[in-house]
């Protein structure tokens, strides 16, 4: 007979552990990259060492949320996998043709400022999550 | 392609989750193919055959006249 659903399955521990790490990861990539921004402004008044270091880090560690993701896709099982999948899919194809247009539009001078990849970023974060509840719905 | 999951679940009187821990899956993927939502690779549909302890064809019906009725 199955194990009991009281106590989590080997499954369910192993992916809970590789999603706090990744999130862990995740975060301290997060923290690197404020520092960097940051840091030459507020801690280190420009110094062009120090803001190397930083950025160095912040590619050391992005460098470690990479491999901590690929490890939690890969222990996801192939129905999570394949959700995981589509809103990759769906996401990678929407910054890459809003990414395009947004930067068309600044060559154009239809849009006022600089086209600022943040604002690509923030896209690519805003459409991940919409996709995966979207994808997510359809195998409930 | 339909399966008697559901049905092989409920006579042994396992719940999704004890089927999921069973299978190392997720609960949500059990519930996707009892409902036909998602239908498993050879891999996870042979894993669930040997659970069960029957062949493959006794458990899910391709819709070609070949398997589980």
């Amino acid at each position: 007979m199955p194990s009991s659903e009281t106590s989590p399955s080997g499954f369910d521990a192993t992916n809970r552990h590789r999603t706090i790490r990744l999130a862990q990861w995740t975060a301290a990539w997060v923290a690197t990259v404020a520092l960097a921004v940051f840091g030459a402004e507020f801690l280190w008044d420009g110094n062009m060492t120090l803001s190397v270091l930083a950025i160095a880090l912040q590619a050391a560690v992005g460098a470690g949320m990479i491999l901590a993701n690929k490890r939690h896709l890969l222990n996801l099982d192939e129905l999570q996998q394949r959700i995981q999948l589509e809103a990759m899919a769906i996401t990678l194809g929407v910054t890459l043709i809003a990414g395009i247009a947004y930067s068309s539009l600044d060559i154009a001078n239809v849009i006022a400022g600089d086209a600022e990849i943040g604002n690509l970023v923030l896209l690519m974060g805003l459409t991940y999550i919409v996709a995966l509840l979207l994808v997510r719905r359809r195998y409930l | 392609m339909k399966n008697r999951l559901k049905v092989l679940r409920a006579e042994r009187d396992w719940t999704q989750a004890q089927l999921a821990s069973a299978l190392e899956v997720s609960r949500q993927t059990v519930n996707a193919i009892e409902t036909g939502k998602f239908d498993p690779s050879l891999t996870l549909a042979f894993r669930v055959a040997r659970l069960f302890e029957m062949p493959i064809e006794a458990i899910f019906d391709d819709g070609d006249g070949n398997g589980a009725a």
